[in-house]
């Protein structure tokens, strides 16, 4: 989706944290890009790259955690992990799900120096 | 670009605004150093869809401080001073939305948007799905009745703005340039610019998009997705983030399915499915067929908007 609106929002994000710490530089950041958040890992991996480019954040690691998808059946009242929207229910086969979590997009952690 | 936020410059404008005016830095907050330690906790409480509830509280350490904003255009750091802690590796836990600035500034217009008692609907949908068309069509039915605004996003052109303008309600363009989605900020700038309708109706039409949008609150009561009988059963499934994130889906065009072979109800069923709450109308603008349906549920919406603070 729209990776490179997400590199820039998370390396000002980033920038503004890392001068709040008085930090000099920026070496690892740690992300949580839920698996039903419809962002291609992968092209933010790229952009994060090019928007850190000349930044506190540039050359930084960047670690990428992806929290499974849960849901609430409405069917068989039970939350239940699930791979993607509109998947059924693995204990009962509805299709009347809430998504509860894993649609996150954060900033968890970031290691400075 | 700027360093900032990352906008390109001179892509996005709005009209009669010069290209990078479209967007205040004073609010960027260019964060001053004086760290701080402290640990503070929070507490809180869940409800769950079956019913129960519970309280929890957990506590955590910030090893960073609070940031405090001054107004100012130029980028400048304060980072590299002598004064920074040396040479050790430190751990900041920051545990923040990424998109938590879009959010902040959403959340600013729906205060806006709320004080003036204005319901805002937020349409979404692919290019072509008759958007344009139906708010026109919108338009001409309450017009006289209650203060109406648009807010158009397009990446190029003013044409949707001059066909709702004909109309004789006041609209605004936005131009995303090679911005593929409308944000908080960019909305914000055209409330500004336009003259928000009291006790009436904000429409904001989105850049033609399924995927994008849905990531990024404007401050909107509600989206409404808009889906035309064109489009085939599966765009729910396939664009699910969309279809999860709205209020209400409109399927359009519908004079056309003596011609076409769209399931309309598994077109239902699979929106139903991504989100089980959903509301849906079917109408066609050009027919007129369900359009009555349409502008209760937009009287009601108003109606609830005027009832609640």
């Amino acid at each position: 989706m729209h990776e490179i609106s997400l590199a820039t929002a998370l390396i000002s994000l980033v920038h503004e944290q890392a001068m709040a710490a008085r930090a000099r530089r920026v070496t690892r950041l740690v992300l949580e890009i839920g698996t039903l958040s419809h962002v291609d890992t992968h092209a933010l991996r790229f952009a994060v790259d090019a928007a850190a480019l000349g930044g506190l954040a540039e050359g930084a690691t960047l670690e990428i955690q992806e929290p499974e998808g849960t849901a609430y059946c409405l069917d068989c009242e039970t939350s239940v992990a699930i791979a993607a929207r509109g998947a059924p229910c693995p204990r009962c086969g509805g299709v009347k799900l809430l998504v509860q979590g894993g649609d996150e997009m954060r900033l968890k952690e970031m290691e400075v120096v | 670009m700027c360093g900032t936020c990352g906008c390109g410059q001179g892509e996005k404008r709005v009209e009669d605004l010069h290209p990078h005016q479209t967007h205040d830095h004073a609010g960027h907050g260019h964060s001053h150093e004086h760290g701080h330690d402290h640990a503070h906790w929070h507490e809180h409480s869940h409800t769950h869809p079956d019913g129960t509830s519970h309280a929890h509280s957990h506590s955590h350490e910030h090893e960073y401080s609070h940031a405090h904003a001054h107004a100012q255009a130029s980028s400048h750091r304060h980072t590299r001073g002598d004064d920074a802690a040396a040479g050790e590796t430190r751990l900041l836990s920051v545990e923040r939305d990424i998109l938590a600035r879009n959010d902040a500034i959403a959340a600013e217009n729906r205060r806006a948007l709320q004080a003036a008692s204005t319901l805002a609907l937020n349409l979404v949908s692919s290019p072509g799905s008759g958007k344009t068309a139906l708010l026109v069509e919108t338009l001409k039915r309450i017009g006289d009745k209650y203060p109406l605004a648009v807010i158009e996003g397009d990446q190029e052109t003013t044409a949707d703005a001059d066909r709702i303008r004909a109309t004789g309600v006041p609209a605004i363009q936005i131009n995303t340039g090679k911005g593929c989605h409308l944000d908080a900020d960019l909305v914000r700038t055209a409330m500004a610019r336009l003259r928000t309708p009291a006790n009436g109706i904000l429409f904001i039409e989105n850049v033609g998009n399924l995927v994008c949008p849905a990531g990024f609150d404007l401050g909107e009561a509600h989206k409404v997705v808009i889906v035309s009988v064109t489009e085939g059963e599966d765009k729910p499934l396939k664009y699910s983030g969309m279809f999860a994130a709205s209020a209400l889906m409109v399927v359009t065009k519908t004079d056309l399915l003596p011609h076409l072979d769209i399931d309309i109800d598994r077109l239902i069923e699979n929106a139903r499915r991504i989100n089980p709450t959903i509301g849906v109308l079917k109408l066609s603008a050009k027919s007129g067929e369900g359009m009555d349906r349409w502008i209760h549920w937009l009287e009601t919406a108003r109606a609830l908007r005027l009832a609640t603070d």
